[in-house]
């Protein structure tokens, strides 16, 4: 506990770190899985082989992603930015699924609405398709979140700043004070994106809380 | 093939119904005229111009569409479900929304409802709105696929009457598909019959299908009792009618000498029969038979046989359009104003089965 209160800044610059690691890479996966996702639901033929190739990308260990990413992107080993590259990678195998699965859930009554009362394609995706996916959208992004924030403590192996170096730390001095800090740390960095991913599907979804989630 | 070289007008401001068994390919005939399907071969034409060349989304923004579970939005209110082709049409805001008040109340809706999300709707007022979401725009032609099977028996009587006043009003140019025969000769102007693969098998007036069915077909679709509800399109000419001795709730009818007394309320309106011979005391409201039917003088003959058939004291109950008694009248009496009447004339008496209008 001392530990804690002489190290405040020190924990909080690692916690930031950590959180924008895990963040960005959240918002580049999403951005990327919505157009392929609405790809895979497009053209029927695209559904299995996106999903599953995509999906295939998780299958690929953290470790050997940090240090194999740098060959490709031409950054040094323990630039953060090949972190942020082999997380969005993983939020976009986690998203392609659940943003088709999610496009998909749309009932095909509504669909052909939208489509019988003028929408052009695009229009139709925005305006219904899209806020109707939301709360599917939301949950697959909340299990991508929590990911991230536990894959981003790997990057200690490679030196990028962050909480898990609070585990190596504490390890490798067999003083166990850093090491619960950097664990409840990383409990209370994915309880913080885990909520505001919700409050966001809130906000997006005033149908659901109105009707109690019927709709 | 689902539909297959069919052929037919739908008159402008009239209604149009389509009907058939499953699979006759309605729906699909109904979907080229939007062209949310496309036809493989033959023109589709809306007021004489080709809507194989007009942009699809502009087409169908002047069509009104209505489906059988209304196929609200659900993440939109009741108003910005009605505003949705207005607003796509980039009409004004403000315009938009007080004609979708107007347009919910037309429909029957309390204006309450606007704000409210289609699942806190029952499915007759979600219906309510669909159409009222096909009439934003005020398309001249409407298109409604099943638009009140999915709702119980009741409402959708209630729904069929409030369509029929609202087209009285409106007049639209409606195609209107439907597998119940007794929806479609109640809705329709005109009725097409489909068979299998979208063959036409008859198109008529109501009353000419009934009477004059081209072929097995259409006379197994018609149903058996069909004599019985052309009588819905013969209206009811003078009838002889006895006038009824009748009494009021609370009165006394001990000592009438009569099988059966009317009791009527205070504006002379039917309310039920009772049995002299066997009421003790004074009339209540729960010693009334109401097991008989009503019908209008001005109301078809099916209505006034009905009163009769389904009166406890065999004479029927006709009123005025207040619905004031004017007399009784007896099944036999209404039966040989039936046989005066005329049934629809066959139009080419020398082949029965060619289409007639």
């Amino acid at each position: 506990m001392t530990w804690f209160l002489d190290h405040i800044p020190e924990v909080l610059r690692l916690a930031w770190t950590h959180a924008y690691l895990a963040g960005i890479p959240l918002v580049v996966g999403l951005a990327l899985a919505l157009p392929l996702g609405w790809l895979a639901r497009r053209y029927s033929w695209l559904y299995a082989p996106f999903t599953a190739g995509f999906g295939l990308l998780y299958t690929i260990p953290s470790l050997a992603l940090f240090v194999m990413l740098p060959l490709f992107t031409g950054y040094g080993i323990l630039s953060p930015v090949n972190v942020v590259i082999a997380l969005s990678l993983y939020t976009l195998a986690l998203l392609v699924r659940t943003v088709a699965d999610g496009l998909g859930a749309v009932p095909d009554h509504v669909q052909n609405a939208a489509t019988a009362m003028g929408y052009t394609r695009g229009k139709r995706f925005f305006a219904i398709e899209l806020p109707l996916a939301v709360p599917v959208i939301a949950a697959g992004l909340r299990v991508a979140a929590v990911s991230n924030v536990s894959i981003v403590s790997v990057g200690t192996i490679i030196g990028v700043q962050q909480l898990g170096l609070l585990f190596s730390d504490g390890f490798n001095r067999d003083f166990y004070d850093p090491l619960v800090v950097g664990i409840i740390g990383c409990v209370v960095l994915a309880l913080l994106f885990d909520g505001i991913i919700i409050l966001l599907a809130r906000l997006l979804t005033p149908w659901q809380r109105a009707t109690g989630g019927r709709a | 093939m689902a539909v297959d070289n069919l052929s037919l007008e739908a008159p402008s401001g009239k209604i149009t119904v389509l009907v058939g068994p499953s699979g006759c390919g309605k729906t699909t005939s109904l979907r080229m005229i939007n062209r949310m399907i496309q036809p493989s071969s033959g023109t589709i034409t809306l007021d004489g111009r080709d809507t194989g060349r007009m942009k699809e989304s502009e087409l169908r923004r002047g069509i009104g569409y209505v489906i059988q579970h209304a196929g609200l939005f659900p993440h939109r209110t009741v108003l910005d479900n009605v505003s949705t082709v207005p607003r796509l049409l980039g009409m004004d805001k403000t315009e938009t929304r007080k004609r979708s008040m107007e347009l919910l109340e037309r429909v029957g809706l309390d204006p309450a409802f606007a704000k409210r999300y289609p699942a806190q709707l029952s499915g007759g007022q979600q219906q309510r709105v669909g159409v009222a979401r096909a009439l934003a725009a005020d398309p001249p032609v409407m298109l409604m696929d099943e638009p009140f099977s999915a709702v119980d028996p009741v409402v959708r009587e209630q729904l069929q009457d409030e369509f029929l006043r609202l087209q009285g009003d409106l007049g639209k140019t409606i195609i209107f598909v439907t597998h119940d025969i007794d929806e479609a000769i109640k809705l329709g102007d005109q009725v097409a019959v489909l068979k299998v693969g979208g063959h036409l098998a008859q198109i008529a007036a109501p009353a000419y299908l009934l009477s004059h069915p081209v072929d097995d077909f259409v006379a197994d679709f018609v149903g058996r009792d069909r004599g019985y509800r052309a009588l819905s399109f013969q209206p009811t000419p003078r009838l002889p009618l006895a006038s009824e001795r009748t009494v009021s709730m609370g009165e006394r009818i001990g000592g009438i000498d009569a099988d059966w007394v009317l009791v009527v309320d205070d504006d002379n309106h039917p309310l039920g029969w009772v049995e002299p011979a066997r009421l003790k005391g004074e009339v209540r409201s729960e010693t009334l038979h109401r097991g008989g039917t009503v019908a209008r003088a001005s109301g078809p003959l099916r209505a006034a046989l009905d009163a009769a058939l389904s009166s406890p004291s065999r004479r029927g109950v006709i009123v005025d359009d207040t619905g004031a008694l004017v007399g009784t009248v007896k099944a036999h009496e209404v039966l040989t104003a039936i046989e005066e009447t005329s049934r629809p004339e066959l139009a080419n008496p020398d082949n029965p089965g060619a289409p007639a209008a």
